[in-house]
């Protein structure tokens, strides 16, 4: 199971280069050669992946993988459907009436359709840090432990280390350790963010999402979380949207382009941003549109 | 040129902040105004009431007899127990009532046509006449239900009264909480029960607070709905006690014992020719607001109690 997706992983990326849709040879994985080199598994996998608010045709036949311990980077102009994409993986349109998906969002390694779960169990394994910081009108600590009481984690000293973990992971322990328990507002908007980042991480996910974390946030907060995110790049899988494309060169192993609801170009970061495939890419990386 | 244009545009913002400040300095004053009308009437009522009632408000009889025919020893001892023990009833079944019932418009029930109908129709009975709700409790608890003229019967009536307004507010208050509060709370997987108790409940709380209050204070004010269903308007006896010697030590009695509630005394009082007697219906009035504002100043208490908490 594991070795056919490392098989296809690995074919996607030699095919990549050459073929405009990224999973051109993907279909193919029964006829593929097991392969002993070491390609990263992956962890998710979108597969023409359609969505409607109500009746707008937002995402049009999506097709991108999201590799396991690998930052994948979402970028494109404002209005593409980066956020809607993301919010795809987690589930959050299931909150609103009306809208609608069409497609696949392969999840592995147990190969399951998350668009056909339970969107409690989706999110409860994939985690999201928003645009805006959005701590809960709690302590420090409470926030932390949210995910974890959510899943029914009430052992304080169980919870003070996850929480203290958490904290560390998102760099905010230094700051954060003596006032654990006063109001998370009384923290800067970085440290908010940085907050966030805790909470989604506190319950461990196997995916973390995050749209724009960066952008309401000064270079220097900026700098924390884009070193934060080289530092999980490789024990948590990371999905990040982002308009700076520098970033995106940054901080991210693969990248992906979307332009008016369709993704344009999927691959290395390295390659998107040296040698793309599409006019579209290389006229928004050079700066010519966008 | 260029200098010129730059004093233009300098003394272009000086006009606006005066134009401001002028528009500012007037809405104060309006509203400075306004609330010293409104204050200086309900103070003067109050002081007038007070001056009007003093001598039968500091005389400890006043508060622990029963009324009598002659206005010297009569008391508002069976008012204020009657006040109190409805308000309990009306508040024991409104208040959960309420909530969930705002919980479930805004949380749960399916945005379509039947929600609007009955958002609508929540709205509307906030408006209608208290009376309205004791013909109904007329009709229903006393004749339907066979419930006689009891405290059951007025907390019941009371509590429909005031139903309308704790939902509006819990539904006011619940629509207010952040959208990406709950995103948050969704996001961390959390299922829509755990949303609500962790996160939209306690966000909500100041303000479905207030929206109780307020019904409570209404609540504690009526009369008519109350004489509709038959509250006795003299009444020489207190309701039972709630607690007994023998097993099982309470007892719920009282819920089907006769009562009178302040504002009825106050209005039977007031319907006497003697004069001796207004003045006993003047005390009764600061009794009666004195009790209101106390669960106002409680209401405020605790709000910020609950906002110091949770902030
Ligand atoms: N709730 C919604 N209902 C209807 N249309 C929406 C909704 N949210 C977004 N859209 C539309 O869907 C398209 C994609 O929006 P989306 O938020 O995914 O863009 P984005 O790529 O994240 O842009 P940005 O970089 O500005 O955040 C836009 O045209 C937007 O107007
Ligand atoms: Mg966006």
């Amino acid at each position: 199971m594991r070795n056919s997706t490392k098989t296809r992983v690995k074919l996607l990326m030699n095919e990549m280069t050459s073929s405009p849709h990224p999973f051109g040879a993907t279909r193919q994985r029964q006829d593929a050669q097991p392969e002993p080199v070491s390609a990263p598994a992956l962890r998710a996998e979108v597969r023409n992946l359609d969505f409607w608010y109500g009746a707008t045709h937002t995402l049009k036949s999506v097709s991108m993988a999201v590799v396991d311990c690998k930052v994948t980077a979402v970028i494109g102009a404002s209005g593409c459907g980066k956020s809607t994409l993301l919010r795809c993986f987690n589930r959050m349109h299931d909150l609103y009436p009306g809208n609608r998906y069409a497609g696949e969002i392969q999840l592995y390694p147990e190969d399951r359709n998350l668009i056909e779960m339970d969107p409690g169990m989706v999110r409860l394994r994939i985690g999201m840090v928003f645009q805006k910081p959005n701590p809960f009108p709690k302590s420090i600590f409470e926030n932390v432990a949210a995910g974890l009481r959510v899943r029914g984690v009430n052992g304080k000293s169980l919870l003070y280390e996850r929480v203290e973990q958490a904290l560390r992971g998102a760099a905010l322990w230094d700051e954060a350790k003596d006032r654990l328990h006063d109001s998370a507002y009384g923290l800067s908007g970085g440290q908010q963010q940085r907050l966030c980042i805790a909470r989604a991480l506190a319950p461990q996910p196997d995916i973390l999402l995050l749209d724009e974390p960066t952008s309401a946030l000064d270079p220097i907060a900026t700098a924390k979380i884009e070193d934060l995110l080289t530092v999980l790049r490789n024990t948590v899988t990371v999905v990040i949207v982002t308009h700076n494309m520098q970033q995106a060169a940054r901080i991210s192993d693969f990248t992906a382009y979307m332009h008016l609801g369709k993704l344009v170009e999927y691959g290395v970061t390295e390659k998107v941003f040296t040698t793309p495939q599409s006019p579209l890419t290389n006229d928004y990386i050079t700066g010519r549109f966008g | 040129m260029a200098n010129s244009s730059l004093a233009n545009a300098q003394i272009e913002s000086a006009r606006i902040v005066a134009a401001n400040r002028r528009t500012d300095l007037l809405m104060a004053s309006i509203g400075i105004l306004v609330l010293g009308i409104a204050t200086l009437l309900l103070t003067s009522v109050f002081v007038g009431l007070l001056a009007s009632g003093w001598d039968r408000l500091i005389n400890p009889d006043f508060y622990t007899h029963f009324p009598s025919r002659h206005p010297q020893q009569a008391g508002i001892i069976s008012a204020i127990v009657g006040s109190s023990l409805v308000m309990l009833v009306t508040a024991v079944i409104a208040i959960p009532l309420g909530v969930a019932a705002g919980l479930y418009l805004e949380e749960y029930a399916p945005k379509n046509w039947l929600t609007d109908l009955i958002e609508i129709n929540v709205s509307n009975l906030a408006g209608v006449p208290s009376i309205i709700y004791g013909l109904l409790a007329l009709g229903l608890f006393v004749y339907a239900f066979s419930l006689g003229e009891t405290i059951l019967t007025a907390g019941l009536t009371l509590a429909l009264l005031i139903l309308p307004v704790i939902i509006v507010a819990t539904r006011e208050a619940v629509r207010s909480i952040p959208l990406e509060l709950r995103e948050a709370a969704y996001g961390l997987g959390a299922d829509k029960w755990q949303v609500v108790r962790m996160y939209v409940l306690p966000a909500a709380r100041p303000g479905i607070f207030t929206g109780v209050i307020v019904g409570l204070a209404r609540a504690i004010g009526e009369a008519a709905p109350l004489i509709t269903i038959g509250a006795l308007t003299f009444i020489a006896f207190l309701p039972p006690l709630p607690v007994q010697a023998t097993p099982p030590f309470v007892n719920f009695d009282w819920l089907t014992s006769p009562f009178t509630v302040m504002p009825i005394q106050l209005f039977n009082w007031v319907s006497r020719p003697q004069a001796e007697f207004h003045v006993n219906a003047a005390a009764t009035g600061v009794v009666l607001m004195v009790m209101t504002l106390a669960m106002n100043a409680l209401a405020i208490y605790v709000r910020l109690r609950l906002r110091r908490l949770h902030r």
